[in-house]
């Protein structure tokens, strides 16, 4: 039954995952998450860290992880296997069916109108991330140092386009010393 | 080597050294299709990309799917999809069993109750960079904000929210189109109607002005 669900999710995003990683990464979140209940807003939080500072597209990492943790090692790879599926299909039409550019110019714009929706999509999964599990020292004594390294981290990452392995680092070492 | 056994082992490297996903991972692709083995042309593979990139799903498994479907058909795909993909599954299982064992020790847990907070502000800002570069204004804002509310506040599955935004921009991929090919269609008729409204507006503009002036 795990493996049904397993495999269902995963095609279900490789099917809807327009807009890369961070997209795909919302549609987890949510499946997983709030959907489905196979792990806390605190696990899937570390998961993203790891997969994030892991070699390798981001939303592979993601479901392999997903797959092992709900699971076992069977379960990783057909959360892996069902995320690709899709592509296996599409690619091989696209490449039979010859795409003319002329359809190409109508998702090319298709996705333009998408683009909105998506971006509203992954800060969505990012608002249902700021809780009490992953912001425990919220509202408690006079310094919120998990505020303040989201905030320090937003800002370098919006406006200084940081790295985002250096910044998972240095946060851990704020995290080590601060708690 | 056999070109499936080359095509696994170009997206393998590729697979097991690019941090940072999909878009850090092409120009490595291009080097090494492109340039090194001159498996495809330049301006095939670029104009193939552009394709490949419109399609959901994971980019770098896209284009590994392309380049091994054009270099060596059906077996030259699942070689380079499976290169692709292979790195990432070994080390994230590797890196689950040992994150199992030590996730509970309090050292650990410090590092990552730092970490959490960092990774919700990693998932905020490309979410605002991708609002900027869609160029959203404040009549359009309302897509993302209702996208927002949608899934946020009214709990609605993201999935039918996208299709409902595929929807969406489906049609109004399709009015575009109509309209640009009405512009080019019949070339005469809109050159004879230009000229109409533009006396229009000369007009209407030197109507204003006397009326400025009165």
């Amino acid at each position: 039954m795990i493996y049904l669900q397993l495999l269902w999710v995963f095609v279900k995003i490789g099917v809807l995952g327009f807009g890369g990683g961070y997209a795909m990464l919302s549609l987890i979140q949510h499946e997983v998450v709030d959907h489905y209940a196979w792990m806390s807003t605190t696990d899937f939080a570390d998961m993203v860290a790891i997969s994030q500072m892991t070699p390798g597209p981001i939303s592979i990492n993601l479901a392999t992880y997903v797959g092992y943790t709900t699971a076992g090692f069977g379960g990783s790879l057909l959360a892996s296997f069902a995320l690709c599926l899709p592509s296996i299909i599409m690619v091989y039409l696209i490449l039979r069916l010859f795409m003319s550019k002329r359809n190409n110019a109508l998702m090319d714009n298709t996705l333009k109108g998408l683009k909105p929706a998506i971006a509203g999509l992954i800060f969505a999964a990012g608002l249902s991330m700021m809780n009490l599990q992953n912001f425990p020292d919220f509202g408690r004594g006079q310094y919120n140092i998990s505020v303040i390294i989201c905030v320090l981290a937003f800002v370098a990452s919006y406006f200084f386009k940081a790295n985002p392995i250096l910044l998972i680092v240095l946060s851990g070492v704020v995290g080590f010393f601060a708690y | 080597m056999k070109k499936p056994l080359q095509l696994f082992y170009t997206f393998f490297k590729i697979g097991a050294f690019t941090l940072g996903g999909g878009y850090a991972m092409l120009s490595m692709v291009e080097k090494a299709v492109v340039d090194q083995k001159k498996w495809i042309p330049n301006d095939e593979f670029w104009d193939m990309i552009a394709v490949v990139q419109s399609l959901p799903g994971v980019f770098a498994v896209n284009t590994a799917l392309y380049v091994g479907h054009r270099v060596a058909g059906a077996k030259g795909a699942f070689a380079a999809m499976l290169g692709a993909i292979i790195p990432s599954i070994t080390i994230i299982l590797l890196l689950a069993t040992v994150f199992r064992e030590y996730r509970d020790q309090p050292v650990v847990e410090r590092i990552f109750k730092g970490i959490r907070p960092c990774v919700v502000a990693l998932i905020l800002a490309p979410s605002l960079r991708m609002i900027k570069s869609a160029k959203v204004t404040w009549k359009t804002a309302i897509i993302p904000i209702a996208t927002v509310l949608l899934i946020w506040w009214c709990k609605i599955s993201p999935a039918y929210v996208i299709l409902a935004a595929i929807a969406g921009s489906l049609i109004y991929a399709l009015i575009i189109r109509h309209k640009t090919q009405d512009a080019g269609g019949n070339p005469p008729v809109p050159l004879s109607r230009g000229s109409r409204p533009t006396s229009c507006v000369s007009k209407s503009k030197s109507q204003k002005e006397k009326e400025a002036e009165s």
